[in-house]
Order: structure tokens, then sequence, then C-alpha cells
């Protein structure tokens, strides 16, 4: 078996679930500078949701992809929900605040939603309905499973959406335009406010697709899965460059990568005495190293693209 | 022209604004009113509260007194981006292009206010709003060329010669269909030919139907071409009328000149 070919493989696929996280914080920051750290709990909600609704089906003994499909069309409209709750109740009245109380604010957020989880879902870990028989494939020496080629495929099509919506409309044109100057934006008859609700919409409507994704790959959910899966995605958009779309892509799978080979490499170069449970570490590591030699992360510039 | 049967349409009033920092007026009882299809210039020495009055029409700053009324809507108490719907449009005495974004996609920013398309037509990408998207793109190559850069389209605006920055926030500004344009040191930094061009686009607008407001230190530039003149002091208006009555008002030479006032 190519150890290397399967951990590059599995760390794309983690990887590209931590960008398409990422994206929602990348886009929050470029608009209003706030990182939403209630943006994990987001996820959280969309896999929990999802689970709930693949269990209702899956009972009925209904199997397959449709199942997960209709989990994650009923989490995204209660992500978008949510993100455009959180957005309204807890950041748009501290717009004009000093940045540090919606920072606050946001944290707050993220707790109470982890305490509501835990009332609904409660407290344990719930196992991911299996609806899937999930078939593998081999390629040269590694193997991939059916699921890790959906999530490649779903999160390759939603990134490549994201950035045809920035870039390519009237919607993604008003979102740049309020990134780099939300006054003059706004006196150009830009509703600011719409379009902030709108990345947060954007943005939780990801998280919810990602959160039924990583539900359905790992197995389990929790009320607190949120919490690691969000701080890792929001070290995708710092290493990729924060405000930056590409940067969060780029992060993100960079970030998956790394943290697999260390899973893979770091018990046999250290012989054993760093084990694969310091990939995290790693990870973070990466992140130190960059924000040292590289601030502004690997595709952030000074006056880069911003969304 | 008969004037005295006809009286004039104003398109803006502003009545009795005032706004405050602190102790200090910045503006106090200005009362302007601008007709149709004129321009209007604003002059005044160093800080006498004139881009503050500009805030306070495009609604960056409430006012603390006074009305503002539109074509007779009132914008009082509206937020920038409905008194831009309403139909002001400003530049800035410090350029604030995007600069990130290329010069067609400015102009089209400006043009977002008049358009429909929303999100959910954007992703699906649908024929209307496929249509609307190229309306838009010929409609911003259109100012782009009106207001001269037209070559320029794709470059990115904060590459562009400083000159052709001001002419590119003309254009975006013109992009959102104001009825009224208000200009913030258009001159400002540019040669007397550049100038003398940049008079020949003012009037060109006009020509287009659109009535123009003019901050301007260039009083050459001002006096050749506005129609009526205003002047604000500490925040106070002093004189107000054609431009050769207000050259002559010996208040006006008193507030340039610091001489003291008979």
């Amino acid at each position: 078996m190519d150890i290397f070919l399967q951990q590059v493989i599995n760390g794309l696929v983690q990887g590209s679930l931590y960008a398409l996280v990422a994206l929602g914080y990348t886009m929050v920051y470029g608009i209003i500078e706030l990182v939403n750290f209630a943006h994990g709990e987001v996820v959280m909600v969309g896999a929990l949701v999802g689970l709930s609704v693949i269990e209702r089906i899956a009972s009925r003994g209904d199997t397959g992809w449709g199942v997960i499909a209709i989990g994650v069309l009923v989490a995204i409209p209660s992500c978008m929900a949510l993100g455009l709750g959180i957005e309204r109740v807890a950041y748009r009245p501290l717009r004009k605040a000093p940045r540090l109380a919606p920072l606050i604010s946001a944290i707050g957020v993220s707790i109470a939603l982890q305490q509501m989880a835990a009332l609904i879902w409660g407290r344990n870990y719930l196992h991911y309905p299996d609806v899937l028989s999930n078939p593998q494939f081999h390629i040269g020496g590694a193997v991939i499973t059916q699921v890790q080629l959906v999530i490649l495929a779903t999160t390759g099509i939603l990134m490549l959406l994201t950035w045809l919506i920035v870039q390519k409309t009237a919607l993604g044109r008003a979102m740049r335009a309020s990134a780099q100057n939300p006054s003059v934006a706004g006196l150009m008859g830009v509703n600011v406010d719409r379009i902030i609700a709108l990345t947060f919409l954007m943005g939780s409507g990801l998280a919810a697709v990602a959160g039924v994704l990583v539900g359905t790959y790992y197995g389990v959910g929790n009320h607190t899965m949120g919490f690691m899966l969000g701080l890792k995605a929001f070290t995708a958009a710092v290493l990729g460059g924060i405000g930056s779309l590409g940067g969060a892509m780029l992060g993100g799978l960079l970030l998956g990568v790394i943290e697999n080979l260390g899973a893979g490499y770091l018990g046999s170069v250290t012989n054993g005495t760093i084990g694969s449970n310091y990939s995290d570490v790693l990870a973070f590591l990466m992140l130190i190293a960059v924000l040292v030699l590289r601030p502004s992360g690997l595709m952030g510039e000074r006056g880069s693209e911003k969304v | 022209m008969n004037a005295l049967h006809s009286p004039t349409h104003h398109l803006l009033v502003a009545k009795g604004i005032g706004k405050h920092f602190g102790g200090l007026s910045a503006l106090d009882q200005v009362s302007l009113n601008i007709p149709s299809h004129s321009i209007y210039g604003l002059i005044g020495p160093n800080g006498a509260g004139k881009t503050t009055l500009f805030n306070v029409l495009t609604g960056i700053y409430r006012a603390d007194e006074g009305e503002i009324h539109l074509n007779g809507v009132s914008l009082t108490h509206s937020s920038p981006n409905e008194i831009c719907k309403q139909g002001i449009a400003r530049t800035f005495q410090n350029i604030r292009l995007f600069g990130n974004m290329t010069a067609i996609e400015n102009v089209m920013v400006g043009r977002h206010v008049r358009t429909h398309s929303g999100m959910l037509s954007a992703i699906l990408r649908l024929p209307s709003q496929r249509r609307e998207e190229q309306e838009m793109m010929a409609h911003a190559q259109g100012l782009l060329d009106f207001v001269g850069i037209g070559h320029h389209a794709n470059q990115i605006a904060r590459q562009l010669p400083y000159g052709d920055q001001r002419r590119l926030e003309i254009a975006r500004a013109l992009a959102t269909q104001p009825k009224l344009l208000a200009l913030d040191e258009p001159a400002a930094g540019m040669n007397d030919t550049e100038t003398a061009t940049l008079g020949r686009l003012l009037q060109k607008i006009k020509a287009s139907g659109v009535t123009l407001l003019l901050i301007e230190h260039d009083v050459k530039l001002v006096m050749g071409l506005c129609d009526r003149v205003a002047v604000l002091e500490y925040g106070r208006l002093i004189a107000e009328g054609e431009p050769i009555s207000v050259k002559n008002n010996p208040r006006v030479i008193a507030a340039y000149l610091g001489t003291e006032a008979a």
C-alpha cells in the first residue's frame, strides 16, 4: 500500500471540507473584518439537523445518496436562517462598536449554540446513520471511497460556484465593493446591510453542506464538533490569507494534506516518540510559521482581492 | 428666456441645515436652492464646511437641524444608499475608487442600484440575469467612453493615471443615474489642460440633463462654468448668486483675502 498517496488523498478530502468551512470565515472577514467564531457552530447545527433528517428517513428503510441529499436540502435553509439570525441579532447592532465587541459577541453565540444543541440532541456522540454502501476504488497503491469522491466533487463544485458568484455577478461585485470600502459602496447605492446578510447566507449554506458531509464521512455528530472544525477552518483561512477566496481553498487543502501526512509519518520518522496524535500540533505549527514568515497568508497580499 | 413667468424649478432644496461636532458648528443654518439643469458652485476657504455639507447631502452625516428635499422628496433621514436611489451621486476630494476592481467593474457597481436580479437568479444564471449583465456592461462601457477612458475598461482602477481615476469616479457616479451629481474638487491636482478638458466634460454632463453641484478651489473654473455660486465661511452661507455678483461681493473678497469686512 502506498502510504504517501493514501495520506494525500485523505488529506485532500479532509482539506476540502476545511476549505468549504473556511470560505464562510473568509467571506465574512473580508466584508466586515469580523472573525465569526460562531461559524463552526453553524456547521455543527447543519450536521445535526442533517443527522436527524437522515435518521428519520433511514428508519423507514430508505438508503442511498438520495437520503443524504434530503438531509443536505433541509440543513441548508436551517443554517441559512441561523446565519442570518446571528448576523441580525449579534453582529449588526455592534457594527459601529469597537472591534473587540463583536468578537466577544461571536464567542457568546458560539457557546449559546453549543448548549442549545446539547439540549436538543443531547451530549452524547450520535451515530450518523449508515445509509451508504460506500464502495472502494483502487488508484495506484491507495484506496479512495465513494464518500470521499462525492466530498471532493461536491466541495469542488461549490467552491467553483462561490468563486463564480463573487467574480462574475452583480451580487459578487457589490460584495467586493463593500469589502473594499463599505461607505463608498453605500454612496453608490449598494445596500451594504443587505450584502452583509447575503454573505452570511452564502457562508451558512456552505457550512450546512460541510456539516452533513463531515457527519457522513466520520460517522458521528456531537454538539461540540463545530469547535475544532471551526478552529481548523479558521486556521486554513488565515493560512491562505484571510479575506481571500482562493486563499481559503488553498489553505484548507494544504492544512488537510499536512495534517494527514503528519498522521502518517510522525510516528515512523521520530521512532514513535511523537505519534500520529500530534498531527494537530503540526497543523498549528505550520500556521505559526506562516504567520511569522508571511503574516498576510499565502495568497493574501496587501490590497489583495477581498470578499 | 422668459424667466419672469416661469419660476425656476429647484431640484435640491436644503433648508436651515445645521451640523455640530461637539461645540463646533460645522454648518449653521445653511440653505441652498439648486435649480434643475444648472451647474451650481460651492466655494469657500478651507474648513468652511463644504465637504461637511456634501456629507450631509449624501447621507454620510445626519443633519442636526434642517431639511433636505430632492424633487420634493424628503431625504433628511435617508441612508446613503437610499439617497443614491433617489438620485444624488458624488465623487470624493481624495479619490475613493474600488481600487482592486477593473474600471468597468467600478462603473457596474454604480449601476447596481438600478438592477433587479437577486441572488437566486445570479446563482442559476438565468437568461434574464445574463441579459441584465450584458446590458450593464454595455451601459458601463458607454459611460467610460463618455468620460473619455473607454480604452481603460479592463484595467485595475488603482493602476490608472490620476486624472483618469478622477474621470472614472465621475463615470461610476453617473452609472447610478443621478439627478444631482455632486463633485468634490474634481480639478484638484490637475494641470490647466486637464482642467479645461474636465470643464468640457462637466458641460457635457449638464447637457445630458444632470444637475451638477461642484466644490472647487479653482476660481477660474468655477466662475467660467457655474450658473450660480454659493460661498461658505465658518459653516455659514455668506453669499449666493450669479458668479459675477458673488465675485464682487465685499464679504466674499474679505473671506478670501482675510481683510477686515467693512
